[in-house]
């Protein structure tokens, strides 16, 4: 099991209900991980179109996790 | 220059950032909170923004921009908060010593900006609904679709 932060922003912020979280997982990827807090929390948006960022930099979402890891998932972004 | 605020923006005070006697052209686009979307009313809007990688990824959009066009200077703003019909929300300055690429690399950092900075647009309707623009899954969200950005 892997201890890693959570961060949400936006829609996932709201669904989730909080913005940041601690937890443990048998997660390996972020693709993995969101997958699992998407049928625990109902998260809309599939995981697809979601992104990921580790320690404030994108990654792919097949990256690895890692112990005390800080990671955002990124819905669709809508700037400007 | 690159920031994300939550203060109102100053155009002047940002195209103040660029004088340059060296640059012969200024190209300034202003990004307007507007009151209609896909056909919908809109109150107002509030952007959420992960601060941190939206400001290090609005950098490496000016670096690029730089790279791609023979500019003197370009600054960038974005705003965040709750913000109201007729405000500033994004402001871009390019500075050139012609005004092709002033024209050019203004049109690729807005461009850039809005496709790559981690930024969220909510808007609020007349009658009290919200939508996560860009956000909406099927048959979900009101039957509001998916709604482009502005």
């Amino acid at each position: 099991m892997l201890s890693v932060s959570v961060y949400y922003f936006a829609i996932l912020r709201e669904q989730r209900g909080l913005g940041q979280e601690t937890l443990s997982t048998t997660a390996m990827t972020p693709a993995a991980l969101y997958e699992e807090l998407r049928l625990l929390h109902g998260f809309t948006l599939p995981s697809e179109r979601v992104r990921a960022a580790i320690n404030d930099t994108f990654v792919l979402s097949t990256t690895s996790l890692r112990e005390g890891d800080r990671i955002v998932f990124i819905p669709p972004v809508a700037g400007g | 220059m690159f920031k994300i605020v939550s203060n109102p923006i100053d155009p002047a005070a940002w195209q103040q950032t660029l004088t340059n006697v060296e640059a012969g052209a200024c190209v300034t686009f202003a990004g307007w909170v507007r009151q209609h979307n896909q056909g919908l009313v809109v109150l107002s809007l509030e952007y959420e923004a992960y601060a941190v990688l939206a400001v290090a990824e609005g950098k490496k959009i000016l670096a690029e921009a730089h790279e791609r066009f023979a500019v003197v200077g370009i600054a960038a703003v974005h705003r965040t908060g709750h913000l109201q019909l007729g405000e500033l929300a994004v402001w871009v300055g390019v500075t050139a010593n012609h005004r092709d690429a002033a024209f050019g690399a203004s049109r690729f950092v807005i461009d850039e900006m809005k496709a790559r900075l981690p930024i969220w647009k909510k808007e609020y309707y007349t009658g009290g609904a919200t939508a996560w623009i860009n956000c909406a899954t099927r048959g979900e969200h009101g039957g509001l679709g998916a709604l482009p950005s502005s």
